[in-house]
């Protein structure tokens, strides 16, 4: 039973946590706000006065926003895609009996554990590069001209560079979710005569249905934050620039504060839409 | 009745998944193998896969030339500090919440968790002008600091959900044959909490780690980290790839041999507890 003096000192120990975490979100998140209503470029003029919504207004009306708001959604939707679709195929198979199944999954696991710059890198390079890269030496060994990657197919290379990252991590949450089904059930259909088809819709995917909707979402907030996969591959270039890219050019590259922390508001917007979805699943877990 | 498994179909799953698997890992063993070439034996057409001279000249070279030791030094104190402040701030926050649980615990997990959702690029001119304020551009405490508060939520759910699992009757217990708080703290709840501690500890070493928003943004020459070194290979002169993948070789080990012990600590630890 929390006596009255436990509920103290429990508030005393949360104390540290709380006071931190609402720092460092309320002082960033004053100062963008703050920002977006200012004209305000650093380095020609500094803070140059209140504007109301001009950088808002202007940060939706430039012609690079439309553009990168399709490059987020086809980088976020084509990596969903691939890596649920091969995420829910590879744990049914990585569920069934083998020999070395300890080893397999954790080959299938290693790429998420790479650093984004490395994988980003080694795509690019050894891999994607039209000159030296494998995929060169592949087509032309099938008398093919080689593939330009990442400037004729850009928005496909990263995603399939994103996607081999996320790929580990779908399988491993939807094989986590797969292995507690209840397997009698499964013996059950079968004996009753179901084919497998009819298995897999009816009782797996359902089964699976609320790990689906977690790691959707929460690939989706890290999906519409990915970085450095852009950055050393093409930079933006090649209309691979994604709202998240976008609003780091305007803010440290073009330096114009204002207008950078207007599309930050907007992306704080975004992410929130998505996080109230994931966190009313994640609270009714802990209910529980 | 256990399922009978014909040992033709077992060969037939052993095969696809062996073959995904290596598919899934090639990039990987691929960057391993071309470490261990020379610079012309890298881009060889056709690729060389197994018979080439190995040599470890690669390591020496990006070692020599860019003084990897250092960025390398940095990334384990700006990982395995923030880890380690994390935990000290965590636990006793995930301590209470777990044993002394108020009406607004539920509410304050969840608020932690809504920070973590909040993207990075919106906040990142405030933070860099921050930095440059207390000086803490390009210096490892800085990064320290911002990486354990990005964690900070995902260490406070993990430790919670750890925590909860610990039964209270066995402190009740306790207290009933007469153990003190300290006795009780010492033998009975850290020996039952060190395995949760633990993995959470181990996730968040790779999280940080392999961090590469804040660790590109906020460092330059001085406290750059693995993340950051790596990322100066992408305007490079000259033949480079043996010498690329010596280097993620070297950036990616460590966490490859930790990731392969947290398997399972990963699904708890990224959905929150909702996935176990």
């Amino acid at each position: 039973m929390a006596t009255q003096h436990s509920r103290s000192a429990a508030r005393f120990m949360m104390a540290p946590a709380v006071i931190l975490l609402l720092g460092w979100m309320l002082i960033p998140l004053t100062m963008t706000l703050i920002f977006s209503f200012k004209k305000y470029l650093p380095l020609r003029g500094g803070d140059l006065g209140w504007v109301g919504f001009d950088n808002y207004v202007r940060f939706v009306s430039s012609s690079a926003f439309w553009p990168s708001v399709q490059t987020t959604l086809i980088i976020v939707g084509g990596v969903l895609l691939i890596t649920i679709i091969f995420g829910v195929l590879l744990s049914i198979l990585l569920d069934q009996p083998m020999w070395g199944q300890g080893i397999v999954r954790i080959l299938v696991i290693a790429p998420f554990f790479v650093m984004p710059t490395v994988s980003a890198l080694v795509w690019k390079n050894m891999f994607m590069d039209p000159v030296n890269g494998l995929f060169a030496h592949l087509w032309k060994a099938f008398g093919a001209q080689p593939i330009e990657w990442l400037s004729d197919l850009s928005l496909f290379s990263i995603i399939l560079i994103v996607s081999w990252q996320w790929l580990p991590f779908a399988t491993l949450i939807l094989l986590t979710a797969i292995q507690s089904l209840d397997s009698e059930q499964l013996e059950a259909a079968e004996m009753d005569g179901a084919p497998p088809l009819s298995r897999f819709a009816f009782i797996i995917l359902p089964h699976l249905s609320r790990a689906i909707t977690i790691v959707v979402l929460i690939q989706t907030i890290f999906l519409l934050a990915i970085f450095a996969e852009i950055f050393v591959t093409t930079s933006g270039a090649f209309g691979t620039r994604t709202l998240t890219y976008l609003i780091y050019q305007r803010v440290l590259e073009s330096q114009n504060v204002g207008l950078g922390s207007a599309g930050g508001v907007y992306a704080i917007i975004l992410a929130n839409i998505v996080a109230i979805f994931l966190m009313r699943i994640v609270g009714k877990n802990l209910d529980t | 009745m256990a399922r009978s498994v014909t040992t033709r179909r077992k060969t037939i799953n052993t095969l696809a998944a062996w073959a995904i698997g290596l598919l899934i890992f090639f990039p990987i063993l691929w960057t391993i193998l071309t470490s261990f070439k020379t610079e012309a034996q890298a881009i060889n057409d056709p690729p060389l896969f197994f018979f080439f001279d190995w040599t470890l000249e690669n390591y020496a070279v990006v070692q020599e030339r860019s003084n990897y030791m250092r960025y390398l030094w940095n990334s384990v104190i700006i990982a395995g500090g923030s880890t380690v402040l994390g935990l000290i701030i965590a636990v006793p926050a995930a301590w209470s919440m777990a044993f002394v649980p108020s009406k607004r615990t539920k509410d304050i997990l969840m608020w932690m968790l809504s920070t973590k959702m909040l993207p990075a690029v919106g906040v990142l001119y405030p933070i860099y002008l921050v930095f440059i304020e207390l000086g803490l551009l390009d210096t490892r405490v800085g990064l320290t600091i911002v990486l354990m508060l990005i964690n900070l939520p995902i260490i406070v759910w993990m430790l919670y959900t750890y925590f909860k699992e610990i039964p209270g009757e066995i402190l009740e217990a306790a207290r009933m044959d007469g153990a003190t708080l300290k006795e009780e703290i010492l033998y009975i709840l850290t020996p039952m909490a060190i395995p949760g501690i633990a993995s959470t500890l181990l996730l968040n070493i790779i999280l940080a780690w392999n961090e590469a928003f804040w660790t590109l943004n906020l460092t330059a020459a001085k406290a750059a980290p693995l993340t950051a070194f790596i990322a100066s290979y992408s305007s490079p002169e000259g033949l480079f790839y043996a010498k690329l993948s010596a280097a993620s070789t070297m950036a990616i080990a460590p966490i490859l041999i930790l990731g392969w012990f947290s398997q399972k600590q990963l699904v708890r630890g990224l959905t929150f507890g909702a996935v176990k």
